[in-house]
Order: C-alpha cells, then sequence, then structure tokens
C-alpha cells in the first residue's frame, strides 16, 4: 500500500501560505485513502501556478499547455481506463483559455476528477485579471476595476450536464480530501472547484473572507443534492460562497462505457497486431 | 504522352455526379483499366456546378489527364463550362431534358442528345439517368451493359433484385438508344491483364488504412475539407481492431489528445488542413520538447485562412517545417502517390516513436480526395517498431525515482520512455524545459543539454528514401517536384526523355530532415532545375536554394495557384521552353 510519501515528488516552489499547498496535500491524502498506488494515477495539469501540481504530485504527470490539460486528460483516460486521471490548472487556465475544452469534457463525460484551484486572480502572470474576477475588482489588467460579469462555473457544470459538482477551499483540508475522493469515485466528469487564494496577488478573496463567508452544504442534512435545479438556487442565494457536493447524479454512463469500437481492455494494453487476413477484410472493400 | 481516354460527367451538385463519376471509374477498375479520378466541387451543397473526371490507361499514372474524349451533361452549366476541354473527335453526350440546350457551334465534336431522363422514366425511375447513361457511354466505347453489371449489383444489391435488374435494364436502354441513333466511336487503350491485388483507392482512404496497419487507435480530429473523410473511413474499421474515434471540439483539443494518448501508450494522430494546422502549432513544440510521439496528417488545401477550401493546393510547406515557436526535431513526409499515403502513414507511427517526435504527412486536396488505382500494396513489409519503450524489469533495476526519462547520454539523443501504469516509471512529460529527470529547470548548461540531445535525433535519419531520381546521368534540365505533383511531372519528364532531351527527375518524399546529401548532386550537375509545385511563392524551391550551396540562379519555378490541379501540358511547355533555351545556350 502507497503512503503520502509515494505521492510525494520534487518540493514545491509556490509562495508561502499559497493555497495550492493544502490542494496538493488533499489529493495525495485522497489517492492513499483510496488505495491508489502512483503509477496507476496521472495527474494532468495546465498552465499556471496552480499548474504546476502535476509536477509535485508523485504520480505520472503531464504538464502540459495553458487550458489544455482537459483533452491530454481525456485522451489518457481513454488510451487506458484503468488510470484514475486527475485533470487540474487555474480559473485562467481552465475558465479563460480553455472554456471550450471545460464544455465539452463535461458532455463527453469522460470518466476524471478535475480540480481548478481558483483564486479570482492570474498569479503566474503576477495579477491580471480572471474570468472568475468579481465585478469590480482592481487588477492590474482592471486598474478602474473589472467590468465584466464573472464566469459561474459551479452552475455553468450543473447546467452542462456534469454528474458530479462540488467545491472545496483551502482552509479545510479535512472537507477538500473528502471531495476529491468522492470525486475520484464518481464515474464520469467530476468538478471540484476549489477556493484556493492567492496571497501574493488577490488581497480580497482572502482566508479571512472565506472564514467570514462560506457555508457548508455537506452540515446541512436537508440539503438535496440531487436536485439541480435546488442547487442552483443554493449556489446564487449564496453567491456561491459554499462549500461541499452540491450536485450528485451517478447514474450517467461515463465517455468509454457508451464509445462505439471502444475495447473491453485498455487499448494501451492492447497488442497492435494486425494480421493479413485483418488486411485483406480492409482491402476488398476497395477492388 | 500516356495513350488514354478522358471521361467528364457534370451538373448541379447535389444531382449524383459523384456516384455516377464512381459507377464508371470502379466499373473500368475492374476490367483491368488503370483510372485516375479528379473531382471539382464547390463549397456548396446544392446547386452551383459539380463534375468528375475519369481518366483511363493501360498503365499507371498519378494525373487525371489533360484530354477530355466524352463529356456527359446533366445541366447546361456542363456545356459551358467543359465543352471546351473535348478534342477533336470527341463526344458530348447531353439530356435532352435540359431545356433549350444550347451547344457551341463546331464541326469538330460529335453532339449526341440523349432524352436520358426520359429513358430513365421508362426504366422505373427518373434518377436512373446516370445508369442510361453508361449504357451510352458503353454503346460509343466498345463495352457492353454487362461490363457495368457487377458494381451495380454491388452498390444496389442490398436494395433487392428489382433494383438491380431495373438498373442494369436502364444501362441497356440506353446502350440500344445510342446503338441506333449514333455512330461515334471512341476507342479505349489497350485492356491490360487483370491483376486482383489492385486497389481503386484515394489518398485519405490509403492513409486511413496506413493508419490501422501502422497501429494507429485512437483518432482525435475535428472536421474539415478535405481532411474529414479519414475520420468517415476510420470511424468504419476501427471497430475490428478495437480502437476509438474521438470527434474532439476544435482542432487544438484534436492534436492535445492526440499527444495525450501517445504519451499513455497508444499510438495516436490527427488529420486536419491548413487552417486546423495553423491552430496546432503551439501543441506541435510540446510535442517536440515533451518527446511525446505525435503524427500529424495535413490534407493541404487552398489558403491562405479559408481560401478555396474545395480546391487544390501545396502552400503549408513553412507551417509544416518550421511553424511553432522555438526549435524542435520533426520529420515531414511528402507521399508522392496514394500507394505512399499508405506506407510513409504507416512509417510515420514507427517514426514518430524511434525519435519520439511529431511527424507530419503531407498530402494535398487533388490526392487525397481523388481515387486512383494503385498498382499492390505489399502489406507484409511493414513491421512494427516501437522504439526505446523500457521494460518493467528494466524499471525495476532502478532505484525508486532514478529513472531518467530524458537522458543525455545517448548517442542517438533518444532516451528510454516509459508509460503510465509502468511502476518506478513515474515521470512528468511537460512543456517546459527540465533536466533528465524530467524536473523543471532554468539552467543554462542543463538547457543546451537538452536541446543538444533532442537536435541529436535526426541527424542521421536515413529511416525513408528522401527522394527518387530517373533519368540521363548528369542531365541538363533537371525536373523537381514533391508530393501529388510527382504524377504529371512524371508524365512531362517521359515525353522529354522520348524527345531526346537530357532531362532528370527528381521526386522530393521528405521534407525534414531535409535530404541534402541524396539530392545535391543532381541539383549541382544540372544546368537549369525546373521546380514544379502548388503554390504562389516557390516554397519548395526555396527550400532548395537554402539547403543546397551552389549556383542559385539555374532554379526556375513552374507554379500554378488557381486551385485547379496543373495539366501536363502547362509543366510540360515550362519545361520544353526551358530546354529549348538549353539547346539555343550550347549552339551559340
Ligand atoms: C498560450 C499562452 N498564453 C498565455 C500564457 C501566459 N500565462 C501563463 S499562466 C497564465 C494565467 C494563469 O492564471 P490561472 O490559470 O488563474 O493560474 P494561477 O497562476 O492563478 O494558478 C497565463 C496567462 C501561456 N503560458 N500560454
Ligand atoms: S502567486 Fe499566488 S497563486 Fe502563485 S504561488 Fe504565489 S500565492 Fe500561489
Amino acid at each position: 500500500m502507497a503512503t503520502i510519501v509515494d505521492f510525494r515528488a520534487e518540493k514545491p516552489n509556490w509562495c508561502p501560505g499559497c493555497g495550492d499547498f493544502t490542494v496538493l496535500a488533499a489529493l495525495q491524502k485522497a489517492a492513499v485513502n483510496i488505495g491508489l498506488e502512483p503509477e496507476e494515477m496521472v495527474t494532468v495539469s495546465g498552465i499556471g501556478c496552480s499548474g504546476k501540481l502535476s509536477q509535485y504530485m508523485g504520480s505520472f504527470g503531464f504538464h502540459s499547455l495553458h487550458g489544455r490539460s482537459l483533452p491530454v486528460a481525456t485522451a489518457v483516460k481513454l488510451a487506458n481506463r484503468d488510470l484514475t486521471v486527475v485533470a487540474a490548472g487555474g480559473d485562467g487556465d481552465g475558465y479563460g483559455i480553455g472554456m471550450g475544452h471545460f464544455i465539452h469534457a463535461m458532455r463527453r463525460n469522460i470518466d476524471i476528477t478535475y480540480l481548478v484551484m481558483d483564486n479570482h486572480i492570474y498569479g503566474l502572470t503576477t495579477g491580471q485579471t480572471s474570468p472568475t474576477s468579481d465585478k469590480g475588482s482592481k487588477t492590474k489588467t482592471a486598474p478602474e476595476g473589472a467590468v465584466e460579469e464573472p464566469v459561474h462555473p459551479l452552475q455553468m457544470a450543473i447546467m452542462a450536464g456534469c454528474g458530479f459538482v462540488a467545491q472545496g477551499y483551502s482552509g479545510n483540508l479535512k472537507q477538500l480530501t473528502e471531495l476529491i475522493e468522492k470525486g475520484i469515485q464518481h464515474r464520469g466528469f467530476s468538478l471540484i472547484n476549489i477556493y484556493s487564494p492567492c496571497v501574493t496577488f488577490n488581497k480580497v478573496n482572502t482566508y479571512d473572507y472565506y472564514k467570514a463567508n462560506l457555508v457548508n452544504v455537506d452540515d446541512d442534512a436537508s440539503y438535496d443534492k440531487t436536485d439541480r435545479f435546488a442547487a442552483i438556487r443554493k449556489i446564487e442565494e449564496a453567491e456561491e460562497n459554499v462549500t461541499g457536493i452540491l450536485y450528485h447524479d451517478p447514474s450517467k454512463q461515463a465517455y468509454d462505457e457508451v464509445l462505439r469500437g471502444y475495447p473491453e481492455q485498455a487499448i494501451a494494453k492492447n497488442d497492435l497486431k494486425f494480421t493479413r487476413e485483418q488486411w485483406e477484410k480492409l482491402a476488398v472493400q476497395f477492388k | 504522352m500516356i495513350k488514354d481516354l478522358g471521361w467528364k460527367v457534370g451538373g448541379a451538385q447535389g444531382e449524383g455526379i459523384d456516384s455516377t463519376q464512381d459507377i464508371f471509374a470502379l466499373s473500368l477498375f475492374r476490367l483491368g483499366y488503370y483510372v485516375s479520378t479528379y473531382r471539382h466541387f464547390m463549397s456548396l451543397i446544392k446547386g452551383g456546378h459539380t463534375n468528375g473526371k475519369v481518366r483511363i490507361t493501360s498503365e499507371i499514372t498519378g494525373h487525371h489527364g489533360d484530354d477530355l474524349h466524352i463529356l456527359l451533361a446533366f445541366d447546361q452549366e456542363t456545356i459551358n463550362h467543359n465543352f471546351h476541354e473535348l478534342i477533336d473527335g470527341g463526344v458530348l453526350i447531353y439530356d435532352t431534358a435540359i431545356k433549350d440546350a444550347t451547344v457551341p457551334e463546331n464541326d469538330k465534336v460529335n453532339i449526341c442528345p440523349v432524352p436520358l431522363t426520359e429513358i430513365a422514366k421508362e426504366a422505373g425511375s427518373p434518377i436512373m439517368k446516370n445508369m442510361v447513361s453508361m449504357g451510352v457511354t458503353a454503346a460509343i466505347i466498345g463495352l457492353t451493359p454487362d461490363d457495368f453489371r457487377s458494381v451495380v449489383v454491388d452498390k444496389f444489391g442490398g436494395k433487392g433484385d428489382e433494383i438491380v435488374d431495373s438498373n442494369i435494364a436502364a444501362i441497356q436502354k440506353g446502350f440500344d438508344f445510342a446503338k441506333e441513333n449514333f455512330s461515334a466511336t471512341i476507342e479505349l487503350p489497350a485492356r491490360p491483364e487483370l491483376k486482383s491485388e489492385r486497389l481503386y483507392i484515394s489518398g485519405n482512404d490509403a492513409v486511413s488504412l496506413g493508419a490501422i496497419a501502422g497501429g494507429c487507435r485512437l483518432l482525435a480530429q475535428y472536421p474539415i475539407t478535405p481532411a474529414t473523410e479519414v475520420m468517415y473511413q476510420i470511424i468504419k474499421q476501427f471497430p475490428q481492431v478495437g480502437g476509438t474515434v474521438v470527434q474532439a471540439e476544435d482542432e487544438i483539443a484534436a492534436v492535445m489528445m492526440s499527444i495525450g494518448a501517445n504519451y499513455t501508450g497508444v499510438r495516436s494522430m490527427t488529420a486536419t488542413s491548413g487552417p486546423g494546422l495553423s491552430l496546432m502549432m503551439e501543441a506541435l513544440g510540446l510535442a517536440g520538447i515533451s518527446e511525446t510521439p505525435l503524427v500529424i496528417i495535413d490534407v493541404q488545401r487552398s489558403g491562405p485562412s479559408t481560401g478555396l477550401p474545395t480546391k487544390t493546393e501545396q502552400s503549408d510547406l513553412y507551417t509544416m517545417m518550421y511553424g511553432s515557436h522555438g526549435e524542435i526535431p520533426r520529420i515531414v513526409l511528402t507521399p508522392r502517390n496514394v500507394e505512399e499515403c499508405f506506407f510513409f502513414t504507416m512509417e510515420a507511427f514507427n517514426l514518430a516513436e524511434k525519435y519520439q517526435c511529431p511527424v507530419i504527412v503531407a498530402t494535398d486536396l487533388y490526392m487525397g480526395m481523388n481515387k486512383q488505382t494503385v498498382a499492390s500494396i505489399d502489406f507484409d513489409k511493414f513491421k512494427i517498431n516501437r522504439g526505446k519503450l523500457i521494460s518493467d524489469e528494466q524499471l525495476a533495476e532502478l532505484e525508486k525515482g532514478a529513472f531518467k526519462r530524458f537522458d543525455v547520454t545517448p548517442e542517438d539523443g533518444v532516451s528510454f520512455r516509459s508509460i503510465p501504469g509502468q511502476k518506478n516509471g513515474r515521470f512528468v512529460a511537460m512543456g517546459n524545459e527540465h533536466d533528465e529527470v524530467g524536473v523543471e529547470m532554468e539552467e543554462p548548461e542543463l538547457r543546451v543539454k537538452q536541446m543538444d540531445k533532442r537536435a541529436k535525433k535526426l541527424v542521421n535519419f536515413n529511416d525513408v528514401a528522401g527522394a527518387t531520381y530517373v533519368g540521363a546521368e548528369n542531365a541538363e534540365l533537371l525536373l523537381v517536384d514533391f508530393g501529388s505533383m510527382t504524377g504529371p511531372q512524371r508524365e512531362v519528364y517521359e515525353e522529354l526523355a522520348a524527345e531526346g532531351v537530357s532531362v532528370g527527375h527528381l521526386s522530393i518524399a521528405r521534407l525534414l530532415p531535409f535530404p541534402t546529401e541524396e539530392i545535391k548532386g543532381y541539383i549541382n550537375n544540372a544546368k537549369k532545375v525546373l521546380v514544379t509545385e502548388m503554390n504562389s511563392t516557390g516554397q519548395l524551391k526555396n527550400q532548395l536554394k537554402q539547403f543546397i550551396n551552389g549556383d542559385h540562379n539555374k532554379f526556375e519555378s513552374c507554379l500554378k495557384y488557381s486551385g485547379d490541379p496543373f495539366l501536363v501540358n502547362e509543366i510540360y511547355a515550362k519545361a520544353k521552353a526551358l530546354a529549348d533555351s538549353l539547346k539555343k545556350e550550347v549552339t551559340l
């Protein structure tokens, strides 16, 4: 059985206090709790401070391009369905440049878990407006305050048919670990949006801010996480200041279960033998 | 030039022109002839003019031929656009259903008005006018209605005997009508011996079969003319071999998926055309620096931008050779005929894994979307070579975390690759510069080592021949081309050689690594070098100038970028003029 040490790789070089440390720790703990081995797991990330996660996680990794973690993760899962695949990145990465892939990954319901470290700012490029930056928030690229509406990833995911939508917070390692475990165990696409403060460039959405504002639906026995419209109402009422599993529908089939031609055994485990007989069968169609 | 018979059918788009062309070409193919086809179509669904040409020969060719012997017109537009192509003694067959049909004044072309639609109605349905026209054609070229039977059975057998019979009857009626009313005849070339291994296949289909035979098991693609057919074909065939196709949300996703699958140990590719290739540039660099195998098929079309979406061109050379920021090793193969579309795609998967780098296979709309006879495909020639994959045993012997995915010590620049799932094989593939283990770093010395390691990979590349030469030793006039231009240019070469010109034909099969050593002797020996390519700036010619030292004044270009493929005569005229100018130089 692997331990937390097995899931440790390089020492992170995030700023001290960055919320991403907790996300890494939660992912490592979740992997151990589920009983994964490092070689059975692939972490695919995009570009940003958050994108470094794949380097620090002791699993196989792919630190891809800005906004492009989801197509890579999709293919890793399709190539070898026996692997546990986690995609990760920031709000800029996933909801800015990568927004198209986000919607389509949910549409496909590919069996991967997507962690978005949402700090409402571009960290790595030192503090520009992000798609989740609050309206009016002042950044280097919006010195007078952002004029655009922020994107609403949780509502968007629910409407796009995502079967597992949750929100975590870097100030609550225990809950975040549970969310990631459940997300990984969900067969299909799971979105976990994580409020992960950038202590260097975002002076508004801080740990103190979240401590004062977040409510946890996991603590609310009356909350029905199978009702998508109730979930959206709840998220809107709380102005997105909620954590926990907001929506869960385990009934949908994952992409690799419905794809035509998809073999029983993981594609990566099949040999590439192509026989003369198979060739003749193909060729005869052109005679 | 090769003795041939050129036949063309035209009508409004959506009128069944493609299938009429296909029935005719396939029937002649099955009789043993070599056929070469060309589809002219527009970026419209209904309306607009479309036509399909079939060239019938007794030798293999890679060109649909300049001459038109028989034109079959379903509408007036077809006559207006194509009549001038008919040779003296040619035949125009048109449907008398065309109201007030007007045919240009002339006394050299045989005009055969036929009530195609009416006869078809009598035979059961007006849509069978294409069958009636097969019968008329058969009567003119000395075939019998029965020569079309096997294709009719294959196409309509599924719909029942009745449908087959009425189609055969329609052919017979057309045949009888022509026999009674017209005396014009056109002679077919000599009928070659029928060989069963021949295929009637397009470049796109050959690429698809090559991919399947080469072990590709995941195709991620976004639809774009003229590459979409690759996806259709692979979707059709994959269930037999256990592969899967993803229709990606865009080309960026398609190429990233292909990279992801290759990283996970599954041979994967994407196919696209110019606009899509442009979108893939950032990912190309990622595959290069992360040393992940990748195969991209670029079925080129007329650019720039959306350009002429349904027309052909060879203008993506620079993008394929130099596109993407930074510097990576890459391989660019340029199949010159449909058979090579099959083999080069197959081989591309071996090369991508052997060198752990991107491989681009460049075809174009002309070769991709048009079917022709391929003499034979010797599938047994091919062996799968997965390159340096590290074994579980080798990994078990290493200390934990010691696996150097990007080891710089191998002389050939290629290090062992592990695959997710392999114990002790953990590494992170990335676009950032990294050390030998794969950890991101910025140290100047290590950076240089990694750059040099990757650059070493292709230095001694000789897996695929870079070019083919035929012709006189020390030929004074050298004809150079690549890709689909090799077919027509070969005919020009044959013609000039037969006239006694000191001529050679060099066709390039690989743009990167550029085959400098293989070709520089031919270039340096020639007095004039004519480079024929379908673009406006002479992209191949410019590569020759860049890679080959010597007199650059001797290069001449034969260019076409109208969207229509070259006629053999257009190239011949240019080449002949050059040959004549050389003769003058000698006599002066
Ligand atoms: C194609 C491309 N455009 C721009 C960049 C520059 N860039 C790197 S990270 C980043 C934004 C990161 O923000 P976010 O995803 O929110 O991650 P964070 O650093 O905040 O974790 C940008 C714009 C890039 N690497 N690639
Ligand atoms: S800049 Fe912000 S997001 Fe990036 S490491 Fe520092 S605190 Fe974290």
